[in-house]
């Protein structure tokens, strides 16, 4: 996902003749320019831009009114709450099967791998079904928590297992390729210099990974908060209390209180901002440090 | 780069039962055994019950439109996001950085707020439904909708995967073809065309198997109407709401087992460009 950062200096602007044969006509160069520009702007940048234009619609005033609003707080607040304790758990989740895979060999690696993948490959909507048939009221263990006073669909523990869920590969994703590229030989030479298991890792295999982690953690948390299909399965929409950020902006929305919705909704966008900087950073970060490696090993 | 293959058969290092377990573990927690109630619940009916569900009318009908509108949005992003990759690896021109770090947007964006934007777009009297609808064209509240909402969520898998293999493809083959005297087109359609066919045939069937499942972004531009703008993930949820758990969740496996097969052709598909770019 990193590579293509170096875009800029890998080819230089082919503008003698001789290089002429393997470019297109200026014509062709710039058409193709213009219709991937014209695609961008049509599919991505107008869909952003009406966000703003109709959270502003209604003056700045009610933009404000509309974040200010108890519902909304309370909205956040889950939201935080529920990125808080997915997050953390699936970047465990993470990097204890980044170290299993990349570090030792056994059998059935790919298909552990593939199964890692699984939640991608499944529709919100039924990531949110599989845990109202375990824990919905006509669910197998559903009447035995509700019956104990700690109901999970349409509660918090609901919203949080399907976040969970739907944000369980992100982390392990980012780092098994990476960690299993960069191979053994630092970490064997550390054991070997008497270190323990956890040194090794805090010392050794944390700091060349660390920007990868962090951006597997970035895309975990930006679709952890963003999820929209799976929570709304089991949350119940209790405004006040089950609503997420996402719920609360379709429940504006189908009220017609649209400029309050894109209120809502522009906060969202904003963490989508911070997702794409960070990750930008990131990618710079991994190149700079890809290119110094590259030097010290003498080309 | 060069250490892939020099794994010891037995590794000194620590911490493999214990984050081994751990991986399994949890893995089984949230996502096996959950997963597993599908199959579980399906079986809780005869099979002339589960046959008479899917072959409703109406569950066929939402079957159907979710995937021809996702294939026809990966098609869509399968050439579009060919040209943005190309145009990002190949030329250099202003704002291309800005681009590149756009096109991951929808990776980023919740689905809630690309469908809400969307619709105030598309609809009767957004600035694009009405120019359209000028033309007789119907594009909020129609199958082209909801295209539309899955093109917006398909795009960044065919690029992100098109722009690396474009990226790692040798000069030297397209200097000896046109050497040969092919024409630029020529050399496109024989040289390059197919060594990146193999990595546009996985973003479209990733771009496709997400636009099937899509749900957040849909729901608001769709209209859902029943046996016409009604997706199948949107009948899922109905039938949760009627607490009729069997029926969503027969729905459900039938949607996992049809994406499978699906999955299963394009594989192959790929197998067959790879083969013949190698064979060449």
């Amino acid at each position: 996902m990193a590579g293509y950062v170096s875009t800029a200096t890998a080819a230089p602007a082919p503008r003698s003749r001789a290089s002429s044969a393997t470019s297109e006509s200026a014509l062709v160069k710039w058409t193709l320019i213009a219709i991937a520009l014209a695609f961008i702007v049509l599919v991505l940048v107008l869909p952003l831009v009406t966000v703003f234009i109709q959270a502003f619609r209604k003056g700045a005033e009610t933009y404000f009114a509309a974040l200010a609003e108890k519902e909304a707080l309370s909205a956040i607040r889950l939201t935080l709450t529920t990125a808080a304790i997915a997050v953390p758990l699936n970047t465990l989740f993470g990097v204890a099967a980044a170290w299993a895979i990349a570090k030792f060999r056994f059998k059935g690696k790919q298909i552990l791998i593939s199964l890692i993948d699984l939640p991608f490959a499944i529709s919100p909507v039924i990531s949110g079904l599989i845990f109202v048939l375990l824990f919905g009221a006509n669910g197998w263990f559903g009447p035995f928590f509700i019956e104990n006073g700690m109901p999970i669909i349409f509660a918090l523990p609901g919203v949080v297992l399907a976040t969970i869920f739907v944000t369980f590969p992100f982390v392990a994703r980012e780092l098994i390729p990476l960690m299993q590229a960069q191979g053994n030989q630092e970490e064997e030479a550390a054991v070997s210099l008497g270190a323990n298991g956890w040194r090794v890792f805090w010392r050794v295999t944390l700091p060349n990974v660390k920007w990868g982690l962090l951006y597997g953690i970035i895309l975990c948390n930006a679709r952890a908060m963003g999820e929209f299909g799976a929570v709304s399965v089991v949350s119940g929409h209790i405004r006040g209390e089950t609503n997420t950020i996402p719920l609360h902006v379709e429940i504006l929305y189908n009220e017609y209180q649209f400029a309050a919705s894109f209120s809502v909704a522009s906060l969202l966008v904003l963490l989508a901002f911070v997702t794409l900087i960070v990750k930008g950073i990131v990618e710079w970060k991994h190149h700079a440090a890809t290119v110094q490696t590259d030097q010290q090993g003498g080309h | 780069m060069a250490s892939t293959a020099t794994k010891s058969k037995r590794s000194v290092l620590p911490g493999f039962g214990l984050t081994m377990g751990f991986t399994v573990l949890y893995l089984s927690l949230i996502v096996l055994f959950p997963l597993a109630g599908i199959v579980l619940k399906s079986a809780e009916q005869s099979f002339a019950e589960l046959w008479a569900t899917i072959s409703d009318p109406r569950v066929v009908a939402s079957i159907r439109i979710s995937f021809t509108t996702a294939f026809c949005a990966a098609l869509v992003n399968a050439v579009f996001g060919l040209v943005v990759a190309w145009v990002l690896v190949r030329y250099t021109f202003p704002g291309k950085r800005l681009i590149d770090g756009l096109v991951d947007l929808p990776f980023a964006l919740p689905t809630a707020v690309a469908g809400i934007s969307l619709t105030a777009l598309y609809s009767p009297n957004g600035w694009l439904g009405s120019f359209f609808g000028q033309f007789g064209i119907k594009t909020a509240y129609s199958p082209i909708g909801i295209t539309i909402a899955l093109t917006f969520i398909g795009l960044p898998f065919v690029v992100r995967t098109v722009q690396p293999v474009l990226q790692d493809l040798e000069k030297d083959v397209e200097e000896a073809a046109a050497s040969l005297g092919a024409s630029r087109f020529r050399t496109f359609r024989s040289v390059i065309f197919p060594a990146v066919l193999p990595s546009l045939l996985t973003g479209f069937a990733l771009a496709l198997a997400r636009g099937i499942g899509e749900y957040g972004s849909v729901v608001f531009i769709s209209g859902n109407m029943p046996m016409k703008t009604e997706i199948a993930p949107l009948l899922i949820r109905t039938k949760l709401e009627q607490y009729d758990y069997v029926g969503a969740t027969t729905i459900a496996l039938a949607m996992l087992v049809l994406s499978f097969l699906l999955l299963l052709v394009i594989n192959g598909l790929q197998w067959r460009a790879n083969r013949r770019t190698i064979s060449d």
